[in-house]
């Protein structure tokens, strides 16, 4: 039993991403995102292809690096703590993974490979407006390989070179009316247009299909059980970036706090704002423990993944806004502006709450599957 | 990482298994699965009696105090073993309660200061559960600010001359031993002036005082000091240099009451998976649902949390401050999952008598004992200090008597 990053090859790779991040991703870079000058940060994306951790862990087959899970979860926290500025979930964590699932060979010996080297940028296409993830949601259609109707939000959707949604394709009222299409977003025949949203660094978009074309990925009527297997996968490697934006904020607030005087005292000599810091650091540390539970049974596979995903998922989403907001707090008037970074981190903890199932959802399954554990 | 017993640590646990199922008081196995915060006791026996039985029987087949070494009535085994041994032996661990003081910071501060002849005559029977030992820090003006003790040692001859009182000494009323700090020079600065000693409690002029809790239980005591003479062997540590003696303790103690903290979330989770809520089962009702989620995370957090500290542990590495998150949490925790399972019962959730009230009463009894745990072994507010300093480096309070003369420091609020 083992139960930490404590192998010397992660803390190098962490080390390695850090540093990369550090001078390729400043705020200073992710702020061109922000203020609307390039829809994502395209030199960082070359980069991230580049160092290979895009494909940290595609098989080396399909043009990745091979390593697994693991790495990727430190990778995450990297790009968490440097509020990257690229379409890195959405393409690693949802194409990605959700091709690594259920992708056919010929998907895959297309798709993956381009994932890893940066040229092509990938999506999951889920929500249709309002509403959890949930097979009643999916109004969108795929009849003859047609896909008629709207997804919104879609993250990175304007940017995407390719998307994987859920289409209906039944009518029973079963969860096996669900079925999962790759839809190549630059053949015609979808429409995309960039919605304004809370986090500009993470573009979002409504896709219009009128008639396209799409091909199936995984069986006809299994969508819904593979959209769950991707969901709980990037949950966990989702949590690690929340922890790694969690941290970051945490930080922020520290170092502010031991450089501003008020009263005479630098304003973390206060207990109200030293209670403040500790409380941020202990919800920090409670998620950063269940995301490595999550990512144990993500690299291992075990069958504890899903309740492990949702408590990694839940634990990670509450810290990441809880430092987030705290961290202004501790900034007094100065977090309030533009001009400060912490509005970035709360920015972008508030959509990574929601991309996935808002909290509600994942309180819910983890409740459900709990139970069904000790059922069994 | 890797959560998977290696062989050694397989062979391990199926040994330890066997040994527990082949001894333990099974007849007390329903009635301690039942108890909860506050509530330990059993019907039908003195429960001091059976956790002494108990923890006898371990120490004899070697498998009391685990980690500390053979010499000392130890096994000798790793920090991973002693994990497994927890796991393993589940709710006999409960009987546990009435060694953690002794086992987890005077055993260690023994080890730490006392004289090798000493160690080997009292730290066997303490791992034992033979003799049963306490902790004399709290004061009635010294509690948080432990160095604002002022029980006196004055030196005479070889011995040392002890008066003052003691507060909330858990256990003191059962205890053979106990460790104590005291002031020995009040003309210095107050955590230049301490030493720590230990005595044994049925020394003349040692005086134990019950003292009824906020729940009607008795678990500490007041304990009274006149004229106590203590052998200056009996020292523990460098004379004034007491308070460097008493932070191995409190890092110990932090170790101890810090992993495996009770949270009342098993105890939640089965409650809402039976309890019928306006037709259904509680646990199927929306908000039910999302305020288990919370509690279950904040559970699991701690939980892996300190089996990373425990991997830290095993690397070598001490036991740091960032342990303090396990009491913090948990205490405040356990609070409110008693408050929410009552407010699930209604007006019943008012009747705790074990007899009448819902299962057993035991929400009740953590409601009442809760209270206790955000105090005991550090207060939250002195949690979040220490994390605040030590491990997120913010300036210490400020410390209007650090280089005051201790008895010049004001001893009234207004
Ligand atoms: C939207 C907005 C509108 C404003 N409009 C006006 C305006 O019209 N006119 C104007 O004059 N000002 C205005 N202000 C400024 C506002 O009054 C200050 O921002 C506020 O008083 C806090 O001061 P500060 O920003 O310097 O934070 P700081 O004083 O630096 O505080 C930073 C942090 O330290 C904490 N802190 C500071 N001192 C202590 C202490 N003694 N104990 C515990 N914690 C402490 C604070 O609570 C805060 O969390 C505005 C601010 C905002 C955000
Ligand atoms: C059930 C129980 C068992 C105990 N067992 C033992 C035992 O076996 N041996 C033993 O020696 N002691 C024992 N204690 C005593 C315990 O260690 C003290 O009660 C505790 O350290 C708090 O001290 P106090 O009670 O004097 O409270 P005080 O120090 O008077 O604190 C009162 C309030 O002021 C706050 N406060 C104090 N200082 C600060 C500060 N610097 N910053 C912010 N807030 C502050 C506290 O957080 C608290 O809210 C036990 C206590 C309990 C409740």
């Amino acid at each position: 039993m083992n139960f930490d990053f404590s192998d010397d090859q992660k803390q190098q790779l962490r080390d390695q991403a850090r540093k990369f991040l550090g001078e390729k991703c400043p705020p200073k870079a992710v702020r061109v995102v922000l203020d609307g000058k390039s829809p994502y940060d395209k030199e960082l994306w070359k980069g991230l292809a580049e160092m290979g951790f895009l494909g940290v862990a595609i098989p080396e087959e399909f043009g990745g690096a091979g390593a697994g899970h693991l790495e990727l979860c430190v990778i995450a926290e990297e790009m968490g703590r440097a509020n990257a500025p690229v379409p890195f979930s959405s393409t690693v964590y949802l194409a990605a993974e959700a091709l690594l699932i259920a992708g056919s060979e010929a998907q895959k010996t297309k798709w993956l490979p381009a994932i890893a080297s940066g040229e092509a940028i990938g999506t999951l296409a889920l929500f249709e407006g309002t509403g959890n993830p949930s097979p009643k949601n999916i109004k969108l259609t795929a009849s003859n390989g047609l896909l008629n109707g709207v997804k919104k939000p879609v993250p990175d959707g304007a940017i995407a070179d390719f998307a994987i949604l859920a289409a209906r394709t039944g009518s029973s009222g079963r969860d096996s009316d669900i079925s999962l299409f790759l839809v190549d977003l630059k053949a015609g025949g979808v429409e995309a247009k960039s919605l304004t949203n809370l986090d500009p660094t993470r573009g979002q978009a409504e896709l219009t299909f009128k008639n396209c074309k799409a091909e199936p990925l995984g069986a006809a009527g299994e969508g819904w059980s593979i959209l769950t297997q991707v969901l709980d996968r990037a949950a966990v490697l989702m949590a690690f970036e929340q922890v790694g934006g969690a941290d970051r904020a945490l930080e922020m607030g520290r170092d502010y706090a031991l450089d501003r005087i008020a009263f005479g005292r630098p304003i973390g000599s206060f207990q109200a704002i030293k209670h403040m810091l500790a409380d941020m650091y202990v919800s920090a540390t409670l998620a950063r423990s269940n995301s490595y539970y999550g990512a144990w049974a993500l690299s291992t596979n075990a069958a504890e993944l899903p309740e492990a995903a949702a408590a990694a998922r839940i634990s990670a989403t509450q810290a990441f806004q809880h430092c987030a907001k705290n961290n202004i707090q501790v900034h007094g008037g100065m977090g309030f502006t533009w001009e400060f970074d912490c509005h970035m981190y709360y920015r972008r903890a508030n959509v990574l709450a929601l991309g996935l199932g808002s909290l509600s959802y994942w309180e819910d399954q983890l409740i459900d599957r709990m139970r069904k554990k000790n059922a069994a | 990482m890797n959560f998977d017993d290696t062989p050694q640590e397989a062979a391990f646990r199926a040994t330890a298994r066997a040994w527990i199922a082949a001894n333990a008081p099974k007849q007390h196995e329903d009635e301690l699965r039942k108890s909860s915060l506050g509530r330990t006791q059993l019907k039908n026996a003195n429960i001091l009696d059976v956790a002494k039985a108990w923890q006898k029987k371990k120490a004899d087949a070697g498998w009391a105090c685990l980690h500390w070494p053979k010499d000392y009535g130890g096994r000798g085994a790793s920090p991973i073993e002693r994990v497994i041994w927890q796991q393993e032996e589940g709710v006999f661990g409960k009987l546990s309660a009435m060694f953690i003081i002794g086992h987890g910071m005077c055993g260690p501060t023994m080890m730490a200061f006392a004289r090798e002849e000493h160690k080997r005559k009292y730290l066997p029977p303490l791992a034992s559960g033979e003799k049963v030992w306490c902790q004399l820090f709290s004061e009635p003006a010294g509690g948080s600010d432990v160095a604002g003790l002022r029980t006196r040692a004055e030196k005479d001859g070889d011995d040392w001359v002890i008066n003052g009182q003691k507060i909330w000494t858990s256990g003191a009323h059962y205890s053979d031993y106990g460790i104590l700090l005291t002031r020995t020079d009040p003309n210095v600065p107050k955590h230049k002036g301490l030493t720590m000693f230990f005595l044994d409690m049925k020394s003349r002029g040692v005086e134990v005082r019950p003292i009824k809790q906020a729940n009607g239980n008795s678990d500490f005591n007041e304990v009274y000091f006149t004229n106590v003479r203590i052998p200056d062997h009996q020292r523990l540590g460098e004379v004034n240099d007491g308070w460097n003696v008493s932070l191995t303790t409190l890092m110990n103690e932090r170790m101890s009451i810090g992993a495996g903290v009770a949270t009342g979330f098993p105890e939640l989770f089965d409650y809402c998976s039976s309890l019928m809520l306006d037709g259904g089962p509680a646990i199927e009702d929306r908000s039910v649902r999302s305020k288990l989620a919370n509690y279950a995370v904040k559970a699991s957090g701690l939980k892996y949390t300190s089996m990373r500290a425990i991997s830290a542990l095993s690397r070598g590495e001490r036991p740091g401050p960032e342990n303090s998150i396990g009491k913090l949490v948990a205490g405040s925790m356990i609070q409110e999952v008693a408050m929410y399972a009552l407010d699930l019962q209604g007006a019943a959730g008012v009747v705790s008598g074990p007899e009448d009230a819902e299962v057993a009463g035991r929400f009740q009894a953590m409601l009442l004992r809760a209270p206790g745990t955000r105090v005991e072994g550090g207060t939250d507010e002195i949690m979040r200090n220490i994390i605040a300093e030590r491990v997120l480096g913010l300036p210490g309070d400020i410390r209007v008597d650090k280089d005051v003369p201790f008895n010049k420091i004001p001893t009234k609020g207004r």
